[in-house]
């Protein structure tokens, strides 16, 4: 029996709602056997590393490369794979492989019914399996960017339809009548004329035979014909999630594993000096110290090195690491102090910057103006702070690397392996569990690198646990960033100028060297890429160096360029005294369709990886989606003093969302949000209840980013440790009502995970203005509405 | 650092401890009984994941040490209902709550025992009770309303 078949969440069935008894635990019970030897103590040597780099652009790491591949039939004893996503056993089980990771967003539950759906198969009888990482067999499994039906919809689509064509021709076939004449029916053939039927599990013999259904056979469902896309579908994994059966990364185990816990540098760039182990030894339960060499920074992907303690439990191996006494040479980050920082970020964008995209002469517009404003915003570093910490399980053995873990992406966790220890990806297997979380975090296969890399060492499997303390402390943070907006008006109010300037280190000072700051890219994620309708435009990005390592989180850039943008905008229409959604109503200008790569962006700009022509900016659609927003939440309507409402409309991963969100402040400066309204135009929505999930989740989340997270440095280490003081959302703030809206549609699909985001951050800023009088522009909100009564008056 | 032996009881099975009594609660149901159902998420009573009912109570397993659990009764999230349908884990599939899920556990641990020591709690008791179980997804309006619709349904 393989590791595998421990995982009780590898064959989750959907049609256990009622039978949770198949969802028996069937973990693994450790074994601590005594087969490493507890003697061996000596530290491991370093090894020469190198400068190991993974060639990637900004936002190229996020990019998904087209999946092609989609058919070729491979023997399979028992069950018949007629695709690489479908396989379909004689006793009528279909098997539908996710080749995507789930971390919240519902994907083993959407795949499965799109593909299903146009299969014509009987639910009760599909089965949802993880796939491992193997790209070429099953496309991008790089799940993020939003990509997942943005990317695959059609594919799926194309999928079920294929091997519908299949099993009714096998059908055909038996019967010897035309295939014209039978039609797949919720698990069955059915012959029109004689209803004879004929169940999916009874064909697989004939149609192992025949060949795939030529491409005119293929036929994807009207509409009318769907029965489970665009409609609510009930989760799958939800009895394994609500009886604690279901398996994320740290709930792995094998025979003979150990747990790591490791001491990493706690400056980037740092390394260790010397290690006195000796009382993290004495520790019951300790079995080895090991050193796991530094990664020259940037290091992209690859562990940040360090001394890993290795226990029989993870009590043994925490403890163990308090015992270590490390002596660290910080190295060239050492001084490294967001105060000072956010000094410098600001003195960037007083300066002009790299363009990003022109549109006139905003300088000259701005220079005739009848009216001028300019503002600046400030935006912390975040961190992910997914509830489960980051954690691995590898086991090395006969040159062969096999590893568990909660990745976002496979493919780069294999790949990244394989350049790590030195063998061929082919010898490189990547389990993908649940992921507690994700958001960005488990895009990067660092700590999977560190289990395989200790798993070698001991020579058993090996669990890496990482604290709460090294996940806020040696993460891959959300970019600090600094924003300066200069707008003019005319006498009617109408916006004439923008000169919009950013600095924030790039996410691609992780993966290269003497990266100066953003690039144009980077401002195509929701700063270059608006649907205002303004004669002269600026939009510039300014240097800034990364001194710890970036990396993208939900909504990317998105998150500051959508607070900066959203709250710049209203703070205009307060100045023209204007109602802020008819004020953004006529910035919008016409409805109008643009291919912004010939309408003043600057190369290389990007339109999240899909072609301006299937995706131009729609203003259209923007204005849609915000007179919608207005009209269900009841905008313009009073409220009572200390409450107010503010809007904000934002396009980001293909999306157009608007949040109309009414927050409470009590007189202690606390923010409570009583409602939200949010109207999304994503294109068709496969799954419209994970896609409201999605919009609550990400309000949730605006209001952590906005109201109490900050991540702060002095002398180049990370000041927070753990939820304590960084501060994320809780029941008490928490929404009470979400009133989610989604644009029916038959246009191609947007993101859902991440465009949430970005607008609900200006708009949580903007209710406070309504409802306090105090303008808040750092963020976060923090104890900054403190006596906001007195300061309103002033 | 061995002490005298401690007994308890685990979902209704007595178990044996020996070893460090200083471990937390969370690593022995983890690493030695296999009950990965609490969830490590902080280690210091701040997110609530690792929530277990000690005696009938929601407690941190994250926090609470062998040494002070001689004698105790302890029921994790694998030991809430024999087969999975406690009104509150039926009232989460209903109203689909989970969204990656790693939080579940802890939170109806504790919702669990919000509703036993209070069969109708009002908004500002729910508010009281969970404040303290994080959901970095943000599941909170969907948590509030299952905890209602299963107070409702047993009432
Ligand atoms: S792990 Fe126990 S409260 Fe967070
Ligand atoms: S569902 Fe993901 S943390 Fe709560």
């Amino acid at each position: 029996m393989s590791a595998r078949d421990f995982l009780p969440w590898l064959a989750a069935d959907p049609s256990a709602m009622a039978d949770s008894v198949l969802h028996e635990a069937t973990h693994m019970v450790p074994e601590h056997d005594d087969t490493v030897n507890a003697g061996r103590r000596d530290l491991v040597k370093m090894l020469g590393m190198g400068g190991l780099l993974v060639a990637a652009g900004p936002l190229g790491v996020r990019r998904l490369e087209a999946a092609d591949r989609l058919f070729g039939i491979r023997g399979a004893a028992e069950s018949w794979e007629p695709h690489a996503y479908v396989r379909i056993a004689e006793d009528g089980i279909v098997t539908i492989l996710c080749h995507r990771s789930e971390m919240g967003q519902g994907i083993r539950t959407t795949m499965p019914m799109i593909i299903a759906d146009e299969m014509e198969a009987d639910w009760s009888k599909c089965r949802v399996m993880q796939a491992d990482g193997d790209e070429k067999k099953y496309g991008s499994q790089n799940t993020d960017g939003s990509t997942s039906i943005r990317d695959f919809l059609f594919k799926y689509r194309e999928a079920g339809a294929t091997v519908r064509a299949l099993l009714e021709d096998a059908a055909a076939k038996e019967w010897a009548v035309s295939a014209d004449t039978v039609k797949a029916r919720n698990g069955v053939v059915v012959h029109e004329f004689t209803g004879r039927t004929k169940a999916f599990g009874a064909l697989v013999a004939t149609a192992r035979g025949i060949a795939m259904p030529a491409k005119e056979r293929v036929r994807v469902k009207q509409p009318a014909e769907r029965r489970w896309q665009g409609r609510k579908m009930t989760s799958i994994d939800l009895v394994p999630v609500t009886t604690g059966r279901a398996t994320y990364g740290a709930d792995v185990a094998l025979p003979g594993m150990m747990t790591a816990v490791i001491a990493r540098p706690p400056v980037w760039g740092g390394k260790v000096v010397s290690v006195d182990d000796s009382a993290a030894l004495k520790v019951a339960g300790v079995e080895r110290v090991v050193r796991i060499p530094e990664t020259p920074i940037p290091g992209a992907y690859l562990p940040l090195g360090g001394v890993a303690v290795v226990a029989k439990n993870t009590w043994a191996a925490i403890k163990g690491r308090d015992a270590l006494t490390i002596t660290w040479d910080h190295g060239p980050n050492a001084s490294y102090d967001s105060t000072a920082y956010k000094a410098t970020l600001m003195e960037s964008v007083r300066k002009p910057g790299q363009a990003g995209r022109t549109n006139g002469d905003a300088d000259a517009a701005l220079a005739s103006a009848s009216r001028k404003l300019s503002a600046e915003y400030y935006v912390p570093h975040l961190s992910h702070a997914q509830m489960e910490p980051v954690a691995a399980v590898a086991r090395v053995e006969g040159g062969k690397v096999e590893a568990w873990a909660p990745t976002q992406s496979p493919q780069d966790a294999r790949n990244t392996l394989a350049q790590y220890l030195k063998v061929d990806a082919a010898n490189v297997t990547v389990h993908v569990t649940l992921l507690g979380g994700a958001f960005g975090r488990k895009s990067k296969p660092d700590f999977i690198c560190e289990a395989a890399y200790l798993a070698r060492e001991v020579g058993a499997p090996v669990r890496v646990q990482w604290t709460r303390e090294d996940d806020l402390r040696n993460s891959y943070l959300h970019s600090v960033a600094a924003h300066h907006l200069e707008a003019g008006m005319d006498g009617s109010g109408k916006v004439t100028a923008w000169l919009h300037r950013s600095a924030y280190p790039s996410i691609s000072a992780t993966f290269a060297p003497n990266v100066p700051g953003p690039g144009p890219d980077e401002l195509t994620n929701g700063a270059s890429d608006i649907p205002f309708d303004i004669a002269n435009m600026s939009v510039e990005a300014c240097p800034a160096v990364a001194h710890t390592r970036i990396g993208w989180y939900r909504s990317v850039n998105a998150i500051h360029h959508g607070f900066a943008i959203g709250s710049f905008v209203d703070e205009l229409a307060h100045a023209a005294g204007k109602d802020s959604v008819a004020f953004l109503v006529s910035l919008m200008g016409k409805d109008r369709q643009v291919d912004l790569s010939k309408a003043g962006l600057v190369a290389p700009a990007s339109n999240y990886g899909a072609s301006w022509t299937d995706h131009p900016l729609d203003s259209g659609r923007a204005r849609r989606v915000l007179q919608l927003a207005a009209e269900k939440s009841g905008w313009g309507t009073s409220l009572p003093r200390g409450r107010g409402r503010g809007v904000a409309v934002h396009r980001s991963f293909l999306s157009y969302i608007t949040m109309v969100v009414e927050v409470e402040v009590l007189p202690d400066g606390t923010v409570l949000v009583p409602r939200a309204t949010v109207a999304v135009d994503a294109g068709f929505v496969a799954n419209p209840d994970r896609a409201k999930a999605q919009m609550e989740g990400a309000l949730v989340m605006a209001m952590s980013n906005t109201l109490y997270s900050e991540i702060s440095f002095q002398q180049g280490t990370v000041v927070q440790s753990n939820y304590r003081d960084y501060q994320v959302t809780r029941m008490r703030a928490a929404p009470r009502v979400v009133d989610v809206h989604l644009v029916e549609s038959e246009g191609l699909p947007g993101g859902i995970g991440e465009p949430g985001v970005p607008p609900a951050g200006a708009a949580i800023a903007n209710a406070i203005y309504a409802a306090t009088g105090v303008r808040v522009r750092e963020l976060p909100v923090g104890r900054q509405l403190a006596g906001w009564q007195s300061k309103a008056t002033e | 650092m061995s002490s005298a032996p401690i007994t308890l009881t685990v979902n209704g099975t007595r178990h044996t401890f020996d070893g460090d009594p200083t471990m937390p609660l969370l690593w022995y149901l983890r690493d030695e009984l296999a009950l990965t159902g609490a969830k490590y998420g902080c280690g210091i009573t701040s997110c609530g994941s690792c929530t277990v009912h000690v005696d009938g109570q929601p407690v941190r397993a994250c926090t609470r040490r062998m040494g002070s659990l001689d004698g105790v009764s302890v029921t994790t999230i694998e030991g809430l209902h024999p087969t999975g349908e406690h009104p509150l884990q039926l009232a989460w599939r209903e109203i689909d709550v989970p969204q990656c899920g790693f939080c579940q556990p802890g939170q109806i641990m504790q919702a669990a025992g919000l509703l036993r020591n209070n069969p109708k709690p009002t908004d500002q008791d729910i508010d009281t009770a969970m404040n303290n179980i994080i959901c970095r997804c943000g599941t909170y309006p969907r948590i509030r309303a299952a905890i209602k619709a299963a107070a409702e349904k047993r009432s």
